[in-house]
């Protein structure tokens, strides 16, 4: 099987280079005949691919210990479940997948716009072509082949690294490679339209559903490593601005620019340049991310993906910028906007100045990941750029877009009046500002959490204006009961309304972010039966009572307990177990350092959240850490949130692509006539 | 079954004895698992899978002055941490617990935090702190995001300013065919369409 996936790669190689000069030229020329050869070169690579897939999977579920790489990341012992997330653990088996799903989302976006956006697909055949005989290149070219063969074959694999067997590192990593590979396809889009000069709506509609599907993978992948971190690492939080944690930020701030400055496009016909560069610069920035991860350039936690391929895709970085924006260049002329900004407070001014902080965040947020470079260029000391850093820098400005997400839902779009003004932001201006009276007053004096608490209830208070006047409007026309008026009001304005839902997680994520400023710790060494006491930022006295350790085997670990009692003002609430995890291959052989498994106890209030740190002389005597973390399942419910709204946006229906095609172009239209008329 | 052998009655009876008499014994085998609140702790079956053997915590692992020092000091395992993070994470590191034995011996010889700051730069260079001094070619990093959105900021507006007093384009050239509606109904249709968020 292993034979038959690297003759695949081969194969797919091959496929890969024909589809981009077929795509190319055929996009070109006309000729029907290169443009279909094109599209069925991107099928015939997809499927060269999964086999491949299919035969690293087959290898790693067989353990054949003499392929290097399911010797590396994986052993006998080591659960199914991580047996097959293996094949995206290493670094050759993440570009395998990459070139798969790259390959698939391709071949979907070939066969789901095959009729209507023809003219642009040979040379969306062509990108897509080009950036998998990339990653196929490295593989084959730069040592990172998943099937390469060892000299000999080990009696049992080193297993996969211990803080890799969680389960938000099954889905975590795939789910930001899926954010990333899926942005070409919006990429490929936008350079077919470049290339073809047809720059007009029928782009941005082909791409719609891309945009916001890769825009929810980064989201959902963003979060799965937060949770990840939190769960398995063991410091207690989940954001530690990391360059790897960075590179998956950058994409997803300039992607959600770009969702909010393609409404203006949509409706009013300006931002062309803006949207063009915006779908260039997030898929440059995901390759960018590829390569940080990749070139261990710049130190990060994440170190376990290192190697030498990074300059490869430096390399690629380079020439894929050079030629995208030559092109950008040439185009600039055919991209005026078809009509102008009619005021300054208008729902168009306050999305340039969102797109102006999101693009400005992004560009902290490279240069502070950057920073240790150029000072080392041009001072020649290296600097270390870490949380305090990123966070005296990009608190300021998140707050100022948090604000912002409630603002610009109240300006009409065009123009508005003084007294619209005042009737749209009377409630939620209130609402903020007694928010913020009510924690004043209540003793909160950290200035950044009362202000993402005061501004998130201002925006959770447009939110629901927003909903109640939809839903009344409904009641009022059509005299459905408010609970169905809302319904409608979500099911017959997804984008709008689901947009509102992805706000409200925003402010839930804010506001959860906010908690960590009361964030309590101390260490503890307890023998059993003695205890340690922390205050939580509530008020509340927790007790935690050692009770023991305990020492027995697992599948693939030897495990090391300790229990622990926990009881809140003198009531117990339960028992809590944190671990150290000594894993081993399948001869019983150590294959790591012991790894540490945190107990955590979680309610909406707080998490308890336990450390086993070491025993003292190897007895029962234990050194713990114990931390208060306040609000930490808001994160994850603000994640979930931020994807439902995502979900609800994207959500198939609400009209034809015809229709919407109509409606974009028409909304433009209708704005020019009424001016010119 | 021969005379001169153990009978099964006899083998059953000596079995029975001897289970009856080792119980003590064996409920003696357990006594070093200690319960709560009883005597020294037990001691573990195998304490090389513990990884390796810590100190109790002292106060000074506590102290909240330490620690403040320890987040502005990068830790040079490779971990990317600061010192106090790293020391309560990866409990297997063995370089974040030697730092931190470096800051409590420096302020128990009485030195203030920018001292010990200091003592840790003068022997690693500046890569040691967490976040670059706010000095010289370093400030270009704190102050160019902010100063960069902000002159885009005063740009943006100036430009948005100009645009929205510039008399209007012309109407392009419309690709569908004209709609014969008057001025009021194509305003109420686009208030409609704006409504709908299309």
């Amino acid at each position: 099987m292993t034979v038959l996936g690297g003759l695949c790669l081969w194969l797919a190689f091959l496929l890969g280079v024909w589809g981009a000069l077929a795509g190319f030229v055929g996009g070109r020329s006309g000729r029907r005949d290169l443009e279909q050869s094109a599209r069925h070169a991107v099928f015939a690579m997809c499927a060269a691919l999964w086999v491949a897939v299919a035969a690293l999977e087959w290898a790693l579920f067989h353990h054949d210990f003499n392929v290097e790489y399911v010797a590396a990341y994986t052993s006998r012992n080591l659960p199914i479940f991580y047996t097959w997330s293996a094949l995206y653990a290493g670094q050759k088996g993440s570009l395998l997948f990459w070139a798969s799903v790259l390959s698939l989302f391709g071949s979907l976006a070939m066969l789901l716009t095959a009729r209507r956006h023809r003219a642009l697909l040979p040379y969306v055949a062509g990108v897509v072509c080009t950036v998998a005989t990339f990653f196929i290149s490295v593989m084959l070219f730069a040592q990172a082949n998943p099937f390469h063969r060892l000299a000999y074959t080990p009696l049992d694999g080193s297993g996969l690294n211990p803080q890799l067997q969680n389960p938000g590192m099954v889905f975590h990593p795939p789910m930001l490679y899926l954010g990333y590979i899926s942005i070409t396809i919006p990429f490929a889009f936008a350079m077919a339209a470049l290339l073809s000069q047809r720059l007009d709506v029928d782009w941005l509609v082909a791409i719609r559903k891309w945009t916001l599907l890769s825009w929810l993978f980064l989201s959902v992948g963003i979060c799965l490593g937060m949770w990840w971190a939190y769960v398995e690492l063991g410091w207690g939080g989940y954001w530690a601005w990391d360059p790897v944690e960075n590179a998956s930020l950058l994409p997803w701030l300039t992607m959600t620019a770009f969702l909010h400055s393609v409404m203006i496009q949509e409706k009013r016909g300006m931002l062309k340049k803006w949207n063009l560069a915006l779908i260039i610069g997030s898929w440059l920035l995901s390759i960018f991310g590829t390569f940080i991860t990749r070139s261990g350039v710049i130190s990060s936690v994440h170190s376990f993906t290192q190697s030498n391929v990074g300059y490869f895709f430096l390399f690629f970085l380079i020439a894929a910028a050079t030629a995208s924006f030559a092109v950008y260049a040439r185009r600039l002329p055919l991209l005026t906007a078809e009509t102008r900004l009619e005021s300054m407070v208008s729902r168009e001014a306050s999305f340039l100045f969102n797109n102006l902080l999101f693009v400005g965040i992004a560009f902290s947020v490279l240069w502070g990941t950057l920073f240790p470079i150029l000072s080392e260029l041009v001072q020649g000391t290296k600097v270390t750029v870490g949380p305090p850093f990123f966070n005296q820098v990009n608190i300021p400005l998140g707050l100022a877009l948090l604000a912002l997400t409630g603002i610009g839902p109240l300006i009409a779009w065009r123009r508005a009046s003084l007294p619209n003004l005042r009737r749209q932001f009377a409630v939620p201006v209130t609402v903020g500002g007694f928010a913020a009276l009510v924690l004043l007053v209540g003793g909160m004096r950290d200035l950044y959490a009362l202000m993402a608490i005061a501004l998130g209830a201002f925006v959770a208070a447009t939110v629901v204006q927003e909903f109640a006047r939809g839903a009344r409007a409904r009641h009022r026309q059509y005299g459905e009961a408010y609970a169905l008026a809302l319904g409608r009001l979500l099911g017959r304005n997804r984008r709008r309304y689901g947009g509102y839902i992805v706000h409200t997680g925003m402010v839930v994520l804010f506001i959860a972010f906010a908690g960590m400023a009361f964030k309590t710790e101390t260490e503890a060494t307890l023998r059993p039966g003695e205890s340690a006491v922390l205050k939580s930022p509530y008020g509340w006295t927790y007790t935690f009572t050692h009770l023991g350790v305990s020492q027995y085997d697992a599948l693939n670990r030897q495990v090391t307990a300790a229990t622990l009692e926990v009881a809140r003002d003198g009531k117990r609430l339960g028992v809590l177990t944190t671990e150290k995890r000594q894993h081993v291959d399948g001869l019983g052989r150590p294959t790591f350092q012991p790894s540490t498994e945190v107990g955590i106890r979680s309610d909406l209030r707080e998490d308890l959240y336990v450390v086993l740190a070491g025993l003292v002389n190897g007895t029962e005597q234990a050194v713990f850490r114990f931390t208060i973390n306040p609000l930490v399942w808001w994160v994850w419910y603000g994640g979930m949130i931020v994807a439902l709204g995502g979900l609800i946006v994207m959500w198939p229906g609400g009209g034809s692509p015809a229709v919407k095609r109509a409606q974009a172009g028409y909304a433009v239209r209708l704005v020019g006539e009424h001016e010119g008329g | 079954m021969d005379s001169g052998g153990v009978t099964r009655r006899g083998f059953l009876a000596v079995a029975t004895g001897l289970l009856t008499a080792y119980p003590p014994i064996r409920l003696s085998a357990q006594s070093p698992d200690s319960l709560p609140g009883t005597g020294p702790s037990g001691k573990l079956w195998d304490p090389s899978r513990a990884g390796r053997p810590f100190e109790p915590v002292r106060a000074a692992d506590n102290d909240a002055a330490i620690q403040a020092i320890e987040k502005q000091i990068h830790c040079t395992c490779g971990c990317n941490l600061d010192v106090y993070t790293c020391r309560t994470t990866d409990f297997t590191c063995g370089t974040s617990p030697a730092m931190h034995r470096r800051v409590v011996a420096l302020a128990e010889q009485g030195k203030s935090a920018q001292q010990i700051l200091d003592a840790f730069v003068q022997q690693s260079g500046v890569a040691i702190l967490m976040a670059p001094p706010k000095r010289g070619f370093n400030l270009a990093g704190y102050f160019v995001p902010s100063v960069l959105i902000l002159a885009a900021g005063v740009v943006l507006t100036l430009v948005l300013h100009r645009w929205s007093r510039a008399p209007l384009p012309a109407a392009p050239a419309t690709r569908g065919p004209q709609i014969p509606a008057s001025p009021d109904e194509l305003e109420r249709l686009r208030r409609e369409l704006d409504r709908l968020s299309v």
